[in-house]
């Protein structure tokens, strides 16, 4: 019955999501509640993907796909809910579902009585909802919104010990670089979208002629910026190199955790990614053999890693990007099933050597009662030098931690701290007037002269850069750093609509949006400055500790300021991103690196004004090093 | 600290290493006071001039004491005296009114921390976050005991002489400053020069050092313990806490020079204060003696109806006659506050059995190796060293293992292949694991510490038998030592039943890295079976009967010993050579094993009260199956709630505690004056009775009053570290003291021991030594006597033993311990006055 199987498609995200917003009207002490909420929807879910796979598997597998709900429609471009059944969704399904309700069950007796237990299970089913969306999507649309919530929810995850510095910290560090993958998903989105004019489905990739057509249509640099940044959002989802260094720092929440995000689910998604777009790029030798380079430098670099761990979290953590390494290599070399035998074998591997890592202690210091054998210190010393250079490369992570600070983010946080002058009154009238100018403009009240009108919208996203950086590195008052924030996305808007005609109706629901997320932040953060007279972003503040109801609205309106799924920003940061042409490297490029820093200028504030170690030493707080 | 301008490292280093925690690798857990390096000062004096220090909560927050105040736990009648005793009838209103009601600011703002804080506000650097992480790789990786597949090289060179020889012979380094590699490079480094570079002025160095290292106390005070005493690892170490210095002093060089270059200037270059006394006393202040008498009404509501029963048991008692019958059986337990519930049903299943209380190692010391270990485990308190050894040998079933735990999975290929087989096996596994948890080889299992089937050399064959100076097993004079001194201690001496239990306990639990701190104080922290058999086997040996029987105690032949254990988190009991029973005693024995199963049911049926997945009111068979399941289920962080609640020790008859239900908070040392009258075995008992009972007792105090800090937090993102500690996550020190799970029912009150004897010999038994002193006169333990004749009640306060008068006048009774259990109110949340609810009061029967 696949017609039916093809109808009940969008349970499978609609299921997680309901239960989400249930488990939301329930209180932390009801935890029997919040479980069964936990544990039916996951179940259901689970029962249901069964169902789904057997059918498939009895009607001949053959793909299903749906077009659910049309988003949102502009000249040419729409936001369609694609939904899709094959089978690389079969299996990340299966075993997600598995993993995920097995960790609910464990998470239940694990959690009791913790301090964030309603929490925990909320981003847990709001989580499963994103793997939903990006496992069963159909186009790159719906798939991004998996891919957004997820990087939320594994924000919210490992920062899920707010009260300590080192979880809010490593989480901020976890969202960079999962942004550095967003943007290049968006990148790659609007370039594919420019060749064909349209959605690229996932249909439409499954078929030859198709692909054939697209190779046809598309031009090298095109291709190469397409396949190159799918490739960049799946190495940062699968921490491959450069971008390792994250994934053992993300083992900070609580193991349970750990092990379906870090261990299972979340890591293998770039893999996920590779297997989803394989039509897009396999028939491209070069770009197989990259993808094999890349397989083999992460597998080589991160066992060398792994073996000299001595911390057991650590040590999962990179003999499982070693694992997706090779994982690499086969898709490289087109051997699709047994990367889906792998995947599975090895996500239930790591989510349960995760689950049992605090065994490793009772365990083998018994067994090395009964098997010690002292070391041979002397043979060492014998070692070549080249043993001893790996070893401490090895130690020190290939600094890749060092790199990925030093090449990706010092270089705006240094263009950031250029950016004083935004800080001064003339500016900031000027920026007011630039503002004005570009609505009159819009409106058609004014009529801009022609040999400027050309540049406007890179001006405007330039400004709009500055301001996200201006925020993203300032020290100060974090209402300013808000206030710039605000600025910089009115400043976009009118960027993107006068580089083209966007309907007016459009501008209003993403600018009422705004400015009520503008509005209603700043009064978060001015009744949470009046506690203490000082929220500066050179510390953090802990205020969530006080205030857990300023900080949620806040966090909120951080969300919808910044374009989480099915707020009407989203949507716009969308539509920006088509409505630029494809030969506008720059505004492309503004608009790209302005949209990896938005959410991280917002949810800095967030993090620095409301999480980490409460400020006041009233109650116990945690040593900051802990 | 050295107030003179001039530094000494030594003395400078001598001083870190007191203040830094003390904690061993996890392995053995050992209970002690988080403050031990505050002993010297009375108890109060310590907390608020440690917290003044370090910045940690010392006390439960005024709000909690006055929630506490409103729900009845704080009496008003106790808070009244203790207002009275401190400050005079006169002042009562004011200070009530302070304590109840006046506003404080509670805010801690630590002296640690002033100096290396200028790194941020001057240099702009945040030095933390620049050197632990590497520094703390750098140290898990020296230490690591067997989770890296590839170890560090060369460590029995020391810390930085390895990282020296790591240097010089690689292409790549850690540092990135070219002259801190010269140093490094240079085996005559000076910690002064270093200083010099960093810190500046001479007067700044210790004052930095302390900021220093107290910003990653985990970690410090693991090398200073592993310095100290190297053994506590089994793979030895070389390591030094100067060593540690020099190398994070290097690491900040190498930060500040590769943000400057070489034109940086010492920290001291910027400061505006004098050099700090981190030590220096703290002024008088209204909140701290607030804090006071919320704290002393806090313990003595609960004291003072403790006294009370014991005052009423006491009188009861001596009205009573004596029983001549002998027992059906006696049990001997460990003091452990755990088996004061087991105690209690196993009188209640055989009214007729009696049970004493003495220190789980049952009064033999020793080492004890298993066969094929290659290590002796120490089997007696943490602060003996024994001369002997036992062996374990003829072991037939081998031990047992679980692939699962295989480096292999974290190589290449083979973790490749591992994907393949191991991946979809744990899936399987996993789901049994949820579904019927069950014992397994990586399960902590108390019972595994010796096999059932193996012998023991528990006879010296001869004093020339000696491994590693050691003597193997005990000469018949050393037996009979050993049982005189035990039987003598608890006072059983005569009336000897015909089979005499000596119980051991231990602990079992699956996923647990602080599974060792769940067993036996009076074992070095290890599961006490060994000794159980051990003692029995020489209480059995006929030579060593005879040599009782010269020294004026009788065992009829008949009368057999039996060593056994009881699990505490399990709820199960096991015996040993029960082969060796006569005939009629096999019988005995088997009946007294139903009388034992009911005890354990009894006793999960208590215990399940405070677990809120079990549903107290089941029938009893189903409770009993829950919590065993607990101990062996991976996802259960707390498969017992370890000494949580423990308030009190009675060294005395057993009859002074016995119509009373004490919960599990009492430990019980059993103990009859009148085999004692000049008081020399009561020094024994009390000697360990502080570092032991107290040591438990303060460590929960301050694990709960700040978990955070003092505290290992909640155990659940804990990640384990070289198999010898736990950290948060991959870059956190690591976390000393117990984890949330363990504290969340204990009330942070202080340790009241009750002694049955007359005040004079009880002070002269404390004061046989300075150290044992100084827990009593220091109040970091309460100490109160009951009168053997007149019953009257004595608190020591300041050297003396004044009379006690209870404010209570009635304590409540129960008639049923099931609806009794049955009705406890579930915790509704883990914040103290919620919490700490379910914690009983005094119950007289």
């Amino acid at each position: 019955m696949p017609s039916i199987l093809k109808t009940i498609l969008p349970l499978f995200v609609i299921i997680p999501f309901v239960g989400f917003i249930l488990s939301l009207f329930f209180n932390r002490t009801q935890e029997k509640a919040i479980t069964n909420i936990a544990l039916g929807t996951v179940g259901i879910h689970l029962l249901l993907v069964i169902w789904a796979v057997m059918s498939w598997l009895s009607t001949g597998m053959q793909t299903q796909t749906l077009k659910y709900w049309q988003l949102f429609e502009h000249e040419g471009f729409k936001f369609i809910l694609d939904f899709y059944f094959d089978a690389v969704t079969a299996v990340f399904a299966t075993v997600g579902g598995i993993i995920t309700l097995l960790v609910v069950l464990f998470s239940k007796f694990y959690m009791h009585r913790e301090e964030g237990f309603k929490r925990y299970f909320n981003s847990l089913l709001l989580f499963y909802t994103g793997f939903s969306f990006a496992v069963f999507a159909g186009n790159f649309e719906t798939l991004f919104i998996g891919w957004e919530i997820f990087g939320f929810t594994s924000f919210l995850l490992i920062g899920f010990y707010r009260d300590r510095y080192l979880p809010v910290k490593n989480a901020f560090k976890v969202l960079s670089v999962y942004r550095l993958g967003d943007v290049a998903l968006i990148l790659a989105m609007w370039m594919a979208h420019h060749v064909f004019h349209t959605n690229i489905t996932f249909t439409e990739l499954s078929q030859v002629s198709w692909v054939e057509q697209f190779h046809i249509n598309v031009n090298a640099g095109e291709l190469l910026l397409i396949i190159s940044m799918i490739l960049v959002a799946a190495a940062v989802k699968s921490a491959q190199f450069p971008f390792s260094s994250w994934l053992p720092r993300a083992m900070e929440g609580p193991t349970t955790s750990s092990a379906i995000f870090y261990g299972a689910l979340s890591a293998h998604l770039g893999v996920f990614l590779l297997l989803r777009t394989a039509p897009l790029w396999e028939v491209v030798p070069s770009f197989n053999e990259a993808i094999i380079a890349l397989g083999i430098v992460t597998a080589l670099m991160s066992t060398m890693t792994a073996r000299v761990q001595s911390t057991i979290k650590t040590q999962i953590a990179y003999s499982a990007i070693a694992q997706m390494g090779l994982m690499l290599i086969e898709i490289g070399l087109g051997l699709h099933t047994l990367v889906l035998v792998h995947f599975a074998g090895h996500a239930f591997l790591r989510a349960y050597q995760l689950l049992v890592s605090p065994s490793t202690l009772g365990y083998m210091i018994h067994n090395q009662f009964f098997e010690y054998a002292p070391k041979l210190h002397a043979t060492r010393s014998s070692t070549s030098k080249w043993q001893n250079t790996l070893y401490v490369l090895s130690v020190k992570e290939w600094s890749l931690d060092a790199f990925q600070f030093n090449y990706l983010w010092k270089p705006f946080k240094l263009l950031g701290k250029q950016t004083l002058w935004l800080e001064r009154i003339p500016s900031q009238i000027i920026l007011v007037i630039m503002i004005v100018l570009g609505v009159l403009m819009e409106l058609e009240y004014l009529q801009s002269p022609l040999s400027i009108k050309q540049y406007l919208p890179e001006l405007y996203a330039a400004l709009s850069l500055f301001c996200i950086l201006a925020a993203l590195s300032s020290r100060g008052n974090p209402m300013r750093a808000w206030w710039k924030i605000v600025m910089s996305q009115l400043l976009i808007v009118l960027g993107v609509s006068l580089n083209v005609h966007v309907e007016s109706a459009h501008v209003w629901i993403y600018l009422t949006t705004t400015i009520s997320a503008a509005v209603l932040g700043m009064f978060c953060l001015h009744n949470t400055f009046h506690i203490d007279k000082d929220i500066s972003l050179n510390q953090y503040h802990g205020y969530v500790q006080e205030r857990p109801d300023l900080a949620i609205i806040f966090l909120i309106c951080c969300m919808a300021l910044v374009g989480f799924p099915f707020t009407p920003t989203f949507i716009a940061i969308d539509l920006m991103f088509t409505q630029i042409h494809e030969q506008q490297y720059t505004l492309v490029t503004l608009t790209g690196l302005g949209f990896i820093f938005l959410e991280l200028a917002a949810l800095r504030i967030y993090a620095r004004v409301y999480l980490g170690q409460h400020k006041k030493q009233s109650h116990p707080i945690a040593y900051r090093s802990s | 600290m050295n107030k003179s301008a001039h530094f000494d490292v030594q003395h400078a280093l001598h001083s870190l290493k007191h203040y830094l925690p003390t904690q061993s690798p996890l392995k053995d857990f050992i209970h002690h006071n988080s403050l031990h390096a505050f002993q010297s000062l009375k108890f109060y004096e310590a907390i608020f001039k440690a917290s003044k220090i370090f910045g940690f909560q010392a006390t439960t927050p005024l709000s909690d004491y006055r929630e506490m105040y409103a729900n009845g736990r704080i009496q008003d009648l106790v808070l009244n005296r203790v207002i009275i005793e401190k400050h005079g009838a006169e002042s009562l209103d004011l200070w009530k009114q302070k304590a109840l009601s006046q506003s404080y600011d509670e805010h801690v703002e630590p002296r640690i921390g002033q100096l290396r804080a200028l790194w941020k506000s001057h240099y702009h650097i945040d030095m933390d976050t620049a050197v632990q992480p590497l520094l703390f790789r750098l140290l898990s990786h020296y230490l690591d005991q067997g989770i890296a597949i590839e170890p560090f090289p060369n460590t029995q060179l020391g810390l930085l002489a390895a990282i020296r020889h790591l240097e010089t012979h690689s292409y790549v380094s850690f540092f990135k400053s070219k002259r801190v590699k010269k140093w490094l490079a240079n085996e005559q480094l000076n910690l002064l020069e270093l200083l010099n570079l960093v810190v500046g002025k001479e007067a700044y160095f210790e004052q930095y050092l302390f900021d220093q290292q107290f910003s990653h106390r985990g970690w410090s005070g693991m090398v200073a313990t592993v310095e100290t005493t190297p053994s506590v690892m089994l793979d030895p170490k070389k390591i030094a806490l100067e060593d540690l210095i020099a190398l994070e002093l290097l690491l900040e060089i190498d930060v500040l020079d590769s943000k400057f270059g070489h034109s940086w200037q010492p920290i001291t270059t910027h400061v505006t204060f004098a050099p700090q006394d981190l030590f220096a006393d703290l002024p008088y202040s209204e909140v701290a003696e607030v804090f006071k008498i919320w704290q002393d009404a806090f313990e003595w509501s609960y004291y003072d109806s403790v006294l009370a029963g014991i005052q009423i048991s006491s009188q009861r008692l001596a009205a009573q006659k004596a029983s001549a019958n002998t027992p059906s059986f006696q049990a001997l337990f460990c003091i452990d506050e755990r088996e004061c519930s087991i105690r209690r049903h196993v009188e209640f299943a055989d009214k007729n059995a009696e049970t004493f209380g003495t220190p789980g190692f049952f009064s033999a010391e020793f080492f004890f190796l298993p066969q094929n270990g290659k290590f002796y485990d120490k089997l007696c308190p943490a602060p003996v060293t024994p001369k002997y050894l036992i062996k374990e040998f003829n072991v037939t079933t081998p031990r047992e293992h679980d692939i699962f735990y295989t480096a292999k999975t974290h190589q290449l290929m083979t973790g490749f292949f591992s994907a393949f087989t191991f991946g979809f096996w744990s899936a399987i596994r996993l789901v049994q694991h949820l579904f019927s948890p069950k014992m397994a080889p990586a399960i902590s299992n108390a019972f595994a510490v010796l096999q059932e089937n193996g012998k023991l050399t528990v006879e010296n064959q001869s004093t020339d038998d000696v491994e590693n100076g050691l003597q193997i097993g005990f000469t018949v004079d050393e037996m009979a030592a050993r049982v005189l001194s035990l039987l003598s201690g608890i006072g059983l001496t005569k009336n000897f039943s015909p089979l005499i239990y000596l119980l051991a306990h231990g602990s079992s639990s699956a996923n647990n890295p602080h599974h060792g701190a769940h067993d036996c104080g009076a074992c070095s922290g290890r599961p006490g079976a060994v000794n159980a058999r051990v003692v029995a086997t020489m209480a059995n040996h006929k030579k060593v009967r005879e040599k009782l029987k010269n020294a004026g105690i009788d065992i009829p032949d008949a009368t057999q010993f039996i060593g056994g254990m009881h699990d505490t988190a399990a709820d199960e009991m096991g015996f040993y050579d029960i082969e060796n029973l006569t005939p009629e005693n096999v019988k005995r024995h088997f009946e007294n094993i139903q009388t034992f199963e009911r005890a354990c049911d009894l006793n999960a049926k208590e215990r399940s009260r405070r677990f809120e997945s079990i549903d107290t009111k089941a029938p009893i068979a189903k409770v009993r199956q829950a919590i065993k399941a607990r101990s062996v289920s991976l996802f259960e962080p707390r498969p017992e709630l370890g000494h949580g609640t423990n308030t009190l020790c009675i060294v005395g008859k057993r009859g002074l505690t016995k119509s009373m239900m004490l919960d599990r908070r009492a430990f019980m040392n059993s103990y009859d004056y009148k085999t004692d009258l000049e008081g020399k075995f009561l020094t024994n008992i009390m000697k360990p009775l502080g570092p032991v009972c107290g040591g438990i007792n303060l460590e929960y105090y301050f694990s709960r009053v700040d978990n955070y800090k003092l505290g290992a937090g909640t155990k659940l993102p804990h990640n384990v570290v070289g198999l010898f500690g736990v950290a948060n996550s991959s870059d956190g020190d690591l976390r000393p003291g117990l984890p949330w799970q363990m504290v969340e029912v204990h009330d942070p009150i202080r340790l009241l021991i009750v002694v049955e004897h007359f005040p004079e010999v009880i002070l002269k038994a404390i004061q046989t030594t300075p150290e044992m002193y100084e827990w009593f006169i220091n109040e970091w333990v309460h100490l109160a006597a009951i009168h053997p004749e007149t019953h009257e009640l004595f608190y020591f306060k300041e050297g003396i033993f004044n009379p006690y008068h209870t404010l209570t006048s009635q304590l409540p009774s129960f008639s049923d311990f099931h609806e009794l259990i049955e009705a406890m109110p579930a915790m509704r949340t883990n914040q103290l006055p919620d919490a700490t609810q379910e914690n009983l009061p005094v119950y007289l029967n």
